[in-house]
């Protein structure tokens, strides 16, 4: 019972970012990065307790400005990487950095004390490994760490390009090997990027107003493109994990569609459930049939897209073999109310949030639970109702 | 002395009744409460004693005395009226007993002449005998000499025979020349084995041959009408051809006739189609294969060289064709089925065999002829003359009646009706295709309509109602069109009407499900279809989207019910289960209006959105001059909502509005703003830390949460409540990307404020734009590096000069 129960914590600051941290395997953390235009911005680290089900948090200063995007390494948990605003000559300037998390082992009580105490005052800065020289590329939106790799390569999203860096002696300097632009008329820009995790990481996607392209690394040329994927601006995508060539994007359209990239004349499946902008959409790493998508209508809503998942009907194989040794009517009878259970759609909707939510993000240790952010700085921890994980697993 | 006789013969006779009674088994129970009185001197009961008594009992003396003498006087004339009868009897008796006496003499004399003829009738046998046994031998000699004679006659006869069977053949006396053989064929085929009565036998043999020849060459003869066919097969049955022969070649022949007239039917049908495409030379040439034909008929040429229409066709192709064909099914039945002159199973089992030889015949052409008129049916498809078609069928299934009484199990009427059914429904189809091709005109004429103006650059908006009504008039008026046409299908004096399909499905699964129906889903799922990719250029114009949606509603409203209304009184639909219902129908119209007015208030919002979205992301907001007016898009976003205000208004009721907002005279929309102003300056000039999202947090704990593309009511605050809601949300989610600077907060509240000015009067709660008006100020005073409101009065001033 009580592990159905959202945990809800604040932050004082408004938010924007969230990651989870994508090297932990073991313990389910996150990280959040707050916007604060008067205020030193803070990176969380929330720990999440299930035993007790509670969040422990650890605070760091991110003195540069505010958290516009934050990003964990594969490769090394205690690394990670933000996009932020600075203001120089009175000009707004989007820069990135990659950060090292000062470890803790130095002196452990301390930092329990600042666990429990007013944890701003006592919490320790960042430690900078380096910092993205972006003197020609404009403003990074967003860094991207290469999916499952070993923390050393990024690509960083400006409005109009996207580079592929290299990173070097454990992260300290950045060096930068290729980039793309984005051209066309009217001075398009970039709004989203995502990095396909097929293919040996050689591919990735972006969007700009209501277009979908797809990249490809190795020459840094445009592959396929999807006009009017949405019928307003795309705000996020993301590859299915398990399968490849398929992929989810969302926006301002209030809906979420389904892509085959190698059919890129129509989805193979849309969702309208939010009532308005979706700003991210997620697929579970282990159970791709789960799709996380959050809105400024303040909801977030775990969608089933089993049909078009890397495992569509491999419960029926089962079922079918156990029906054949069981004779069990009860049992089967279940069986065939999990089997039409099955069916695409929405498993639950999430309304604890009363700001606008712009990020949501899947544990990277439990394939369960999830984070997702609000615009208020309400941080919500959720888990995917017991009946349908049981559904996946049985 | 007499009353006892009397009694005692009274007594006697009764039981003699009772006796004859029981003996016919007559009931007298009835009769005896009547005549039980023994009071009643005249019934048969009549006790005297009982009598005396009563009347002694009842009586006065004077009145005793009366009867006494009255019944001394009847006693009297009744022993005198006696005693005539007695006289009168005797006289009679008396001479009868001499009559008798006279008789006995007579009869002696007769008894003497009676034994005379008796031996005289003894001597004329003895004669007699003596004469018969005298000519005895004779006669057996002249019984013998008949025989020989009548022998004689008969071979005669046979050596007669071939030369008077060629004499017959020569008189064409067929059926004569058949008669003699058919005698003479057994004693010959009995005798044949002697030599006289072989040649004989060889000479009939060629003689009938040749006459087979000759009568088969008239049977295969082109011109010989069927009486002389049938006279032919006759023959040819006597003279033992084999029948099934016979039977393939009538029926050969016959088709000869009947292939030709489906030829020249089928060459109609084409030179109609060709006459579609327009060439009357080909129709003429198509008429020289057929010449021979025509020239029964000079008449018919002439009428072909213009186009035929259907029900000429129908006709003459019953005429032609139907007629022949039932000639040739009643003739060969009457040669081949129904010859009762037929013995034992041979004759049978040849029956069932030349029946079936003629149903696979009849079939086969039917089919044909089935093919050819729904060839012809189908070139009509296109032609909007409806009775015509509808008469045309009536004759041609009135006629098929006549081809399935001589053939009834060959189900010609049934395979009939189902062509006229097919007929109906591709008539329906057709129809139902014709007024969606209407809509499609109508929706097309809205289109023109609405760029009209536009393009003369006139301001006028085109009045909506009175398109929808335009529209939504014709289009009923189209439909009533149609089911009128649809339902001469099912007059009164058209046969098929009758029929299973007619009776039955016609108007239920063809005109009201196939037709009604479906054309009623279809305008549905055509107003569907337009919302579908929304937002890209080429889609359907905001305002055609809005007219439809209200022609729904009507549609929901009152025109679905009347359409079905109609539809079921016009068809004498009365059982409605399993069909459609009329409520579900006003749910999917009603759907549908929904769904198209939610595109609406999404694509106008939408339409908004962008304008804002532009004026927000395009602005460095951190380093702008010092507000002096408001920008200018948001002159723009309110003449835009105003416009769709009155757009919406011209088509959809008011609604309901929160009722505080009700009195919108100037007066307290300026002290309502001006407190509004006040509160917002409240709420933002002391930034203490948290201030502000803690406030905006309290509101919306107190605030409903807002449903921002939801559906709307078919109302006009409603509709445009929701455009509103849209392009606030939007506004407030562009400030939240932005970074500001002072003047730029400032430009964002002149804006905000002037937004709250004349917004408010278009919503139903007013309470709903200036909460999202606050988070955008709230918004932009967080993302703002030196938030420093305005004066409101300045804010007001700067507003107010527009």
């Amino acid at each position: 019972m009580d592990d159905e129960a959202p945990v809800i914590y604040g932050l004082e600051f408004q938010a924007r970012s969230l990651t989870a941290q994508v090297a932990e395997t073991d313990a389910i953390r996150f990280l959040v990065g707050t916007q604060s235009l008067k205020y030193d911005n803070q990176v969380h680290v929330l720990d999440f307790d299930e035993d007790n089900n509670a969040l422990n948090k650890t605070v760091f200063f991110h003195k540069d400005g505010e958290i516009w995007h934050i990003g964990s390494s594969p490769g090394d948990k205690d690394v990670l990487s933000t996009c932020f605003n600075k203001i120089v000559d009175n000009k707004l300037q989007g820069q990135a950095a990659i950060w090292r998390l000062p470890s803790d082992d130095e002196d452990p009580d301390i930092q329990d004390v600042g666990l429990h105490d007013d944890a701003s005052s006592n919490a320790k800065n960042l430690e900078v490994l380096c910092r993205l020289d972006n003197s020609d590329a404009g403003n990074i939106m967003s860094v991207l760490w290469e999916p499952q790799g070993d923390g050393n390569r990024i690509l960083s999203l400006t409005d109009n390009k996207f580079l592929v860096w290299d990173l070097e002696a454990s992260g300290s300097r950045a060096r930068m090997t290729s980039s793309a632009t984005l051209e066309g008329k009217g001075h398009p820009k970039f709004t989203s990027l995502r990095w396909n995790p097929h293919h040996n990481n050689s591919q990735v996607a972006s969007a700009n107003d209501t277009t979908i392209r797809g990249w490809d690394l190795r020459s840094m040329e445009q592959t396929y493109m999807i006009e009017n994927a949405h019928g307003q601006l795309v705000r996020d995508l993301d590859f299915n994990p398990n399968k490849q060539y398929y992929m989810a994007s969302c926006g301002d359209d209030c809906s979420v569609k389904f892509w085959d990239v190698r059919n890129t004349e129509w989805p193979v499946m849309v969702q309208n459930d939010h009532s308005h902008w979706v700003w991210s959409v997620r697929y579970n790493q282990f159970h791709d049939q789960l799709v996380l998508s959050s809105s400024s209508d303040s909801r977030v809503i775990l969608t089933n897209a089993a049909s078009i998942s890397s495992e569509p009907f491999g419960h029926m194989d089962e079922d079918d073999d156990d029906e054949e040794e069981d004779d069990d009517i009860m049992d089967n009878e279940e069986k065939n109310r999990s089997k039409e259970a099955m069916k695409d759609g929405v498993i639950a909707t999430y309304e604890e949030h009363e700001d606008s939510v712009y990020a949501a993000e899947w544990s990277a240790a439990d394939p369960w639970l999830f984070a997702s952010l609000s615009y208020d700085g309400r941080l919500v921890i959720n888990r995917v109702p017991r009946a349908e994980k049981y559904k996946i697993l049985l | 002395m007499s009353e006892g006789s009397a009694e005692g013969g009274a007594a006697k006779s009764r039981r003699k009744h009772g006796m004859l009674k029981m003996y016919y088994g007559l009931d007298d129970q009835q009769e005896k409460p009547a005549n039980m009185n023994p009071t009643d001197i005249n019934g048969a009961y009549f006790n005297p004693e009982v009598y005396l008594t009563m009347i002694m009992k009842e009586k006065r003396l004077n009145d005793l005395i009366d009867k006494e003498a009255e019944m001394v006087k009847q006693i009297r004339s009744l022993d005198s009226d006696m005693q005539t009868l007695v006289y009168e009897n005797y006289n009679k008796f008396i001479s009868a007993t001499d009559t008798i006496r006279k008789m006995k003499t007579d009869f002696k004399k007769m008894e003497e002449e009676m034994d005379r003829l008796a031996t005289n009738m003894d001597t004329i046998a003895d004669f007699s005998e003596k004469i018969s046994s005298t000519l005895q031998e004779r006669r057996a000699q002249i019984t013998k000499l008949s025989g020989v004679h009548s022998l004689l006659k008969k071979l005669q006869f046979l050596f007669e025979l071939p030369a008077r069977l060629n004499k017959c053949i020569s008189m064409k006396a067929y059926s004569q020349a058949v008669r003699y053989y058919s005698k003479a064929r057994v004693v010959l085929l009995q005798y044949q084995h002697m030599p006289s009565f072989h040649g004989i036998h060889r000479d009939c043999n060629e003689i009938v041959n040749e006459l087979r020849l000759k009568l088969r060459e008239q049977f295969g003869n082109k011109e010989s009408d069927a009486k002389q066919l049938a006279e032919c097969v006759d023959l040819l049955l006597q003279l033992k051809e084999p029948p099934d022969e016979l039977c393939d070649e009538f029926l050969s022949h016959a088709r000869r006739k009947l292939d030709e007239s489906l030829r020249e039917m089928s060459s109609h049908v084409k030179t109609g189609r060709e006459r579609t495409a327009s060439s009357p030379e080909e129709d003429e040439d198509g008429n020289h294969g057929n010449k021979e034909h025509e020239s029964e008929r000079p008449a018919e040429k002439i009428m072909r060289s213009l186009p035929m229409d259907i029900l000429e066709f129908v006709d003459s192709s019953c005429n032609g064709f139907l007629e022949s064909i039932c000639l040739v099914i009643a003739s060969y039945k009457e040669l081949f089925v129904n010859r009762q002159a037929g013995d034992s199973q041979e004759e049978e089992e040849l029956e069932q065999v030349a029946h079936a030889k003629l149903g696979q015949f009849v079939d086969s052409r039917m089919q044909q002829y089935f093919t050819c008129i729904q060839d012809r049916i189908q070139a009509e498809k296109s032609s909007v003359e409806n009775s015509l078609l509808v008469r045309a069928l009536d004759r041609f299934f009135r006629r098929l009646q006549a081809v399935h009484r001589l053939l009834p199990d060959l189900k010609i009427l049934q395979r009939g009706a189902d062509i006229v059914a097919a007929a109906a429904k591709e008539r329906a189809q057709y129809y139902g295709d014709g007024l969606k091709k209407h809509f499609a005109e109508c929706i097309t004429d809205i289109r023109q309509t609405l760029c009209a103006p536009r393009m003369v650059g006139k301001q006028s908006a085109p009045n909506l109602a009175e398109l929808v009504n335009v529209t939504s008039s014709s289009v009923i008026d189209q439909v009533k069109l149609v089911l009128t046409s649809l339902k001469s299908f099912l007059g009164q004096d058209i046969t098929f009407a009758q029929t299973l399909f007619f009776a039955t499905k016609y108007p239920t699964k063809t005109v009201r499900e196939g037709l009604l129906v479906d054309f009623l889903r279809h305008i549905f799922q055509t107003c569907t279809n337009l919302c579908e990719g929304g937002g890209e250029k080429g889609s359907a114009p905001h305002t055609l989207i809005l007219i439809l949606s209200r022609l729904l509603v009507d549609f929901e409203t009152t025109h679905i019910i009347q359409l079905l209304g109609t539809c079921n009184a016009q068809f004498l639909i009365e059982d409605s289960r399993g069909l459609t219902q009329t409520s579900t129908l006003c749910l999917e119209a009603k759907d549908a209006a929904q769904l198209l007015l939610n595109h609406y208030v999404q694509a106008q919002g939408l339409q908004i959105s962008q304008m804002l979205r532009k004026s927000v992301d395009t602005r460095d907001w951190l380093n702008t001059i010092e507000p002096r007016n408001v920008r200018a898009v948001m002159k723009r976003v309110v003449e835009d909502i105003t416009a769709i205000d009155s757009n919406v208004g011209s088509l959809y009721e008011e609604g309901t509005r929160k009722a505080h907002s009700s009195d919108s005279s100037k007066k307290t929309f300026q002290s309502f703003s001006v407190s509004r102003q006040q509160r917002t300056q409240r709420s933002y000039t002391p930034s203490t830390t948290f201030d502000t999202s803690l406030m905006s947090n309290i509101q919306k704990l107190f605030s409903e949460r807002i449903e921002i593309f939801s559906s709307v009511e078919f109302s006009k605050v409603s509709v445009v409540t929701g455009i509103i809601k849209i392009s606030l949300k939007t506004f407030l989610e562009c400030v939240r990307l932005r970074t500001f600077g002072r003047y730029g907060l400032q430009q964002i509240q002149v804006d905000t404020h002037y937004l709250n000015l004349y917004l408010w009067r278009f919503v139903s709660d007013e309470k709903l734009v200036h909460f999202l008006l606050d988070e955008i100020v709230g918004s932009a005073v967080h993302r703002c590096l030196d938030a420093t409101l305005m004066e409101s009065s300045i804010v007001e001033v700067i507003c107010e000069r527009g």
